[in-house]
């Protein structure tokens, strides 16, 4: 098994929407056994099923002013933003080849995303009974998944870029009073995106397809 | 009839919040056509109709908490379905 990595680049919100619903069809129709979406977006808003519009912080106007559009989408959570400073992850995965399980799948993300960290000497971590990445107290990724047919598609949203960070003060993040960070600020240093891609697809690779490779061994054994 | 029922999404997990009901009673539905959302953590579950037929009650609307191998809602098959299974 192998999945199909597609990276989109900088992409507005809907569009790379449609990729998904598009790449989820042929994974539910068995054309493509899984695939994992990674892009940039514009400037988005978008509110989960939870979201409560008292958690945006500004007026609409005051969104439109600054070139912000708004979106309700079907995955869980509440707000979140979404900026060109944030790697976008969309992983459209069978969880018939790995685990039927949703808090496995989350928790899997969060692993892969830590494990990613330390790569670059940066120590994250989960708060039990949140869902998301931390560096010390302060949130660097966010999580918001939807299931269908108990294949997935939304994603995870990586904070890198230092500057985006200002935008997250339109929102109350996940209805949280959380405090947000970035790779760039954790490090103190500027750092390029696609210099990190790679590194990312290696640890999606090794935590699920190394899971799934164990799974098939114990299946064929018995 | 056929009952329509929470069934594991998760070990230790074993409750869910209705989101979202894709149907209303009195409605049409067809086999494995989005029924019910649920959700869970930071995620969300479609949970399919087992069968072709009729929603003719449902016993918890959006936002209410269910728990796993409670029934959520009742479908009254489609005739020709019947008819097929046997």
């Amino acid at each position: 098994m192998e999945f199909k990595v597609i990276d989109l680049g900088l992409i507005d919100f809907i569009p790379a929407l449609a990729l998904q619903k598009i790449k989820f069809k042929e994974v539910k129709e068995g054309r493509l056994t899984s695939c994992l979406i990674l892009c940039q977006h514009l400037p988005v808003i978008t509110l989960g099923r939870q979201a409560k519009r008292e958690n945006i912080l500004v007026s609409f106007d005051e969104l439109k002013r600054r070139g912000i559009n708004i979106y309700e989408v079907e995955r869980g959570g509440d707000v979140t933003y979404h900026g060109p400073g944030q790697i976008l992850v969309y992983p459209i995965f069978n969880l018939a080849f790995f685990k039927k399980d949703i808090h496995w799948f989350l928790r899997k993300l969060e692993e892969t995303v830590i494990d990613f960290f330390k790569d670059l000497e940066v120590k994250a971590r989960c708060i039990p009974g949140l869902t998301g990445v931390w560096v010390e107290e302060k949130k660097i990724a966010s999580l918001g998944i939807a299931i269908k047919n108990w294949i997935s598609f939304y994603g995870l949203s990586i904070n890198i870029k230092k500057d985006d960070l200002a935008n997250f003060c339109l929102i109350r993040p996940c209805g949280l009073e959380v405090k947000m960070t970035a790779l760039e600020e954790v490090l103190g240093k500027e750092i390029k995106m696609d210099d990190l891609k790679q590194n990312l697809i290696f640890h999606f690779r090794r935590h699920f397809l190394i899971y799934h490779l164990n799974k098939a061994s114990v299946t064929s054994n018995y | 009839m056929t009952k329509v029922i929470l069934p594991q999404l998760s070990e230790g997990i074993d409750q869910a919040t209705v989101s979202y009901w894709y149907f209303k009673v009195g409605e049409r539905v067809k086999e494995n056509e989005d029924l019910v959302e649920l959700t869970t953590d930071k995620a969300t579950f479609n949970l399919p109709s087992p069968c072709s037929g009729i929603i003719s009650e449902i016993f918890f609307q959006e936002g209410d908490t269910v728990h796993v191998g409670e029934v959520l809602a009742l479908i009254e098959e489609d005739q020709s379905d019947l008819e097929g299974c046997q």
